[in-house]
């Protein structure tokens, strides 16, 4: 059986017609299998919803009760049956619950491989090499010049930040699903033991990772400080908050964002940023190609981001790649968009 | 070299100047000699070694990666250097095969220092360095690449003046900056003498320069409530003149030969940019004056003064088309003596007499305004042309006070010197953009781009003529920031368009000082000193001011200047 005839891409994502689903999509199915919950994979309206109990509690939270027909969560390795095919679920690295999804049929192995990242994070389980024959892979930071370096360093630049400028508050923008809880994970493993303040979009989902058991210390919202008393405090905040109105009731703040496009002063530039952070939740150039590499699949399907050195990279080693013209996706981090709840004042 | 490389990226950053300090002096604190008297150098642009082409860095790039991947990382990235630093491979040098074996042979060698760098550089040869630089590429982190690349290419600019890194280095003693100005001309990287004496471990270093930069007294703003204090006996008035600030000093070196520099009002050494002023100073002294372009005895406007700087190459058509004058109006210091410490007055006579015996076209004295009372100067003030400047008066933007008995003291001291400008020139422009500040602005909308009417094909137009970002009250910034939000029609990234039509919208009143043709802006027109003097609340677009009003005025302007 030939690989595009397992999975295509169609207007509505990526669709697999053997066994009835459809992986992320961007408009209402019968039947969605999800990777993440980031609102732009993980959508309300569908009949049903198969995800990991992370994605599904964090839909919930995001959508209420009603956000699907049926649901059913899985385990990572847990294998369902669904049509002709099967699939598997594997951690993926990229936030709590996300999964990477092995599509398999008669003897082809398709993993679509959602959002991911190799590099550790204390707040979700571990990326996992998935041998396959065809791996679709995201592309967001598809770029060589792309290296994110060591999370632990960046963590190191806002606190020596903080010790320089005791008299100013530090207000981190970082999106609010997996990176705000990682960059404070990150600050606690730093041995950062201050409370930690929070723009109140990030108060519900931050309170769910810690009800699954990620540490966080201890952590107050923004709401009803005064000013006088945010010196020398670290806030988190959606990043479309950093250059709002909000950041008024700060004392002189030093606006630094966690993110992967940091790595391009001109894009941090354009934002205003003082104190760029690069830590993404995304795999770097070295992290998408070693990644490849392991999977050991010979055809690349490269989708939401910078395809094109993605694919060249692949055809120079002799594989098979393409780009998939899926739409839709790769906005819900480090870009602009943020869900309308999340520039409400808090 | 990583940890200069990271504070250059914080600076980079950082758009608050004490907060710029505040890196700077933290970074000299924490780093040893003689990396940061390196790094001091490297800020304030003393060092000195040949620069390399960009091309070098896109050949030693081509060297490493595939041309495809390079052609896409460049395009998205839009800087050679930045690209090659976040791009450059981690190395798979066979350092077997290159000669340089040592104990580090298998090893990561550790990245080279700031020092290793800078002198090696200076002595190194042209054919030396590009095995050199990727040897450095190899062992540096992202930003250390970044800061190397921007270093040999000679291009920094990280908005830093080099009085803000001596200002910086001085706080690391709680030193007065001035003293280290002084000093400046007779120091030399990497500093060891100055670090020493700023941590208390050794004697102020002796400045030997026989031209030394002293730090200039600056004028305050006289308001009109400051006359009834004040007795117009005790000042001496001269005209303000619109050129640039300099210290022109001269002086014998140990060896007896003359050295002459050119210092800018902040002590930034401009002598290369003026030679054709070099051979005038020819007696030992310093003179404190107003750089100016005379033609057939005539003050030019600041327009035409504008030809003559940041030029690269001064040639003999630039220097003859635009002579160069220097018009004295203190000295500050005659042969050996220092004559800052006596009374104006007196050093103004001895000014006189200096610029006699110079005898030189190219200096001349900066003439008095004589006056008996305050009316009489606001008169002259009114009209220069009739007081006394003539035909230069197109190149007087006001009037200089200065006590009879002030000494010539660093900085601003407070009663000494007033400085007295016209009065702007006002137009009423409409706001048509508005754009995000920086630091503490930016959640504000405080830049603004503002036009006028014009005619065109199918009606009236507003054409952009300006962009301002300061002038108005914290108050007025928080009225126009909530007319911003509420107005806009149209969202750029962190543009926005702001309704103007001819019946909505906010008419702001600009002031400027002066206005000059430009092929760069639509209008055809450029300002100088724009800022925000009003809010026109009151006053419905349509009646703001038209193109032809601005461009009447560069008519006068050009009239003139012809």
């Amino acid at each position: 059986m030939r690989p595009q005839d397992i999975l295509m891409p169609v207007s509505a994502g990526l669709c697999c017609k053997p066994g009835g689903f459809h992986i992320d999509p961007v408009r209402p199915v019968e039947r969605a299998v999800i990777t993440h919950g980031h609102s732009d994979h993980a959508r309300s309206g569908h009949g049903a919803v198969l995800a990991t109990r992370e994605t599904l509690d964090m839909m919930r939270l995001r959508y209420g009760d009603h956000f699907a027909g049926t649901t059913q969560a899985i385990a990572y390795g847990e294998q369902v049956r669904l049509g002709d095919v099967r699939i598997k679920f594997h951690p993926a690295g990229h936030v709590l619950g996300s999964a990477q999804i092995a599509v398999s049929c008669k003897d082809t192995c398709i993993v679509a491989s959602g959002d991911y990242k190799d590099a550790p994070d204390p707040t979700c389980a571990p990326f996992e090499v998935v041998p396959c024959d065809v791996f679709i892979t995201e592309a967001t930071f598809g770029l060589p010049v792309f290296r994110h370096g060591n999370a632990e360093d960046e963590i190191r630049k806002l606190l020596a930040s903080v010790a320089l400028f005791p008299e100013r508050a530090h207000l981190v923008g970082a999106y609010s699903l997996g990176k705000a809880q990682r960059v404070i994970a990150l600050l606690r493993e730093a041995g950062y033991d201050a409370p930690i303040y929070l723009h109140g979009a990030m108060e519900k989902i931050t309170g769910y990772y810690e009800s699954r058991g990620v540490a966080l210390g201890e952590l107050r919202l923004i709401k009803g400080m005064k000013k006088a008393d945010l010196a020398g405090t670290i806030t988190l905040a959606p990043p479309s908050a950093t250059s709002d109105i909000w950041t008024r009731r700060f004392p002189d703040p030093v606006t630094a964002f966690a993110s992967g496009w940091m790595r391009v002063r001109a894009r941090a530039r354009q934002r205003g940023v003082e104190l760029p952070l690069v830590i993404s939740d995304h795999a770097d150039w070295d992290g998408l190609t070693a990644t490849i590499d392991a999977t050991g699949a010979g055809e690349v399907w490269v989708t939401h981001g910078q395809e094109d050195a993605l694919v060249h990279w692949c055809t120079a080693k002799g594989l098979a790649a393409r780009p998939l013209d899926l739409v839709g996706y790769g906005e819900e981090d480090e870009g602009d968009a943020t869900a309308a709840g999340e520039d409400a004042e808090a | 070299m990583n940890r200069f490389a990271e504070l250059l990226d914080r600076l980079s950053y950082e758009p608050g100047r004490n907060n710029k300090l505040r890196l700077i002096t933290g970074y000299f604190r924490e780093v040893e000699d003689p990396d940061r008297g390196y790094a001091l150098a490297a800020l304030t642009g003393a060092l000195s070694f040949k620069h390399a082409k960009p091309g070098l860095i896109r050949d030693l790039i081509a060297a490493r990666t595939d041309p495809v991947l390079f052609a896409l990382s460049y395009d998205y990235v839009g800087d050679l250097s930045e690209t090659v630093a976040l791009m450059w491979p981690k190395s798979v040098i066979d350092r077997e095969h290159d000669g340089h074996d040592d104990q580090r042979h298998h090893n990561n060698p550790p990245p080279p220092t700031l020092t290793e760098v800078v002198t090696t550089l200076r002595t190194l040869g042209k054919t030396e360095l590009p095995k050199q630089l990727t040897r450095w590429l190899d062992e540096l982190d992202e930003t250390g690449r970044w800061a190397l690349l921007k270093l040999v290419t000679g291009a920094m600019r990280i908005g830093i003046s080099a009085r803000l890194a001596k200002t910086a280095a001085a706080e690391l003693g709680g030193k007065d900056p001035h003293d280290i100005e002084l000093m400046w001309p007779g120091l030399s990287p990497p500093y060891l003498d100055l670090f020493a004496w700023l941590e208390g471990r050794a004697e102020k270093p002796v400045n030997l320069d026989p031209t030394p930069f002293r730090p200039v007294m600056l004028a305050h703003a006289i308001e009109n409530t400051d006359f009834a204090n004040l007795d117009a006996a005790d000042f001496i008035a001269e005209w303000k003149w619109d050129g640039i600030r300099v210290q022109a000093v001269s002086g014998r070196d140990e060896r007896g030969n003359m050295q002459v520099r050119l210092y800018s009002r902040s002590g930034e050494d401009i002598t290369r940019s003026f030679p054709d002023l070099l051979p005038s100073l020819h007696l030992p002294g310093a003179i404190d004056g107003e750089l100016l372009v005379v033609r057939d005895g005539r003050v030019q406007t600041f327009n035409v003064l504008q030809q003559r700087l940041n030029r690269k190459v001064v040639s003999q058509k630039l220097m003859k088309d635009y002579p160069i004058h220097l018009r004295a109006y203190d000295l500050l210091g005659e042969g050996d003596s220092d004559l800052r410490m006596l009374p104006f007055e007196e050093r103004r006579a001895r000014l006189e007499a200096f610029v006699t015996k110079l005898d030189d076209a190219r200096i001349d004295l900066s003439p008095t305004i004589p006056f008996d009372s305050w009316d009489a100067l606001t008169a002259a003030r009114r009209n220069p042309a009739g007081a006394g400047a003539g035909e230069d008066a197109e190149a007087v933007e006001g009037v200089m006070l200065k006590r009879r008995d002030a000494l010539y003291l660093p900085g601003r001291p407070k009663g000494q010197w007033w400085k007295w400008k016209r009065d702007p020139h006002i137009i009423d422009a409409v706001l048509m953009y508005a754009q995000r500040g920086h630091g503490k602005r930016s959640s504000y909308y405080s830049d603004y781009t503002f036009g006028v009417w014009t005619t065109v094909e199918n009606g009236e137009q507003l054409v952009p003529v300006g962009k301002a970002y300061f002038g108005f009250t914290d108050e007025e910034l928080l009225q126009i920031d909530r007319f911003v939000r509420r107005n806009t029609t149209e969202k750029f990234g962190p543009v926005r368009h702001v309704v103007h039509e001819p019946d909505q919208g906010l008419v702001l009143e600009v002031a400027f000082e002066g206005l000059a043709r430009s092929p760069r802006h639509k209008s055809g027109v450029a300002m100088r000193f724009p800022r925000i003097n009003r809010l026109r609340w009151d006053k419905p677009p349509r009646e703001a001011d038209r193109l032809e009003t601005l461009e009447r005025m560069l008519k006068t302007d050009a009239i003139i200047q012809a």
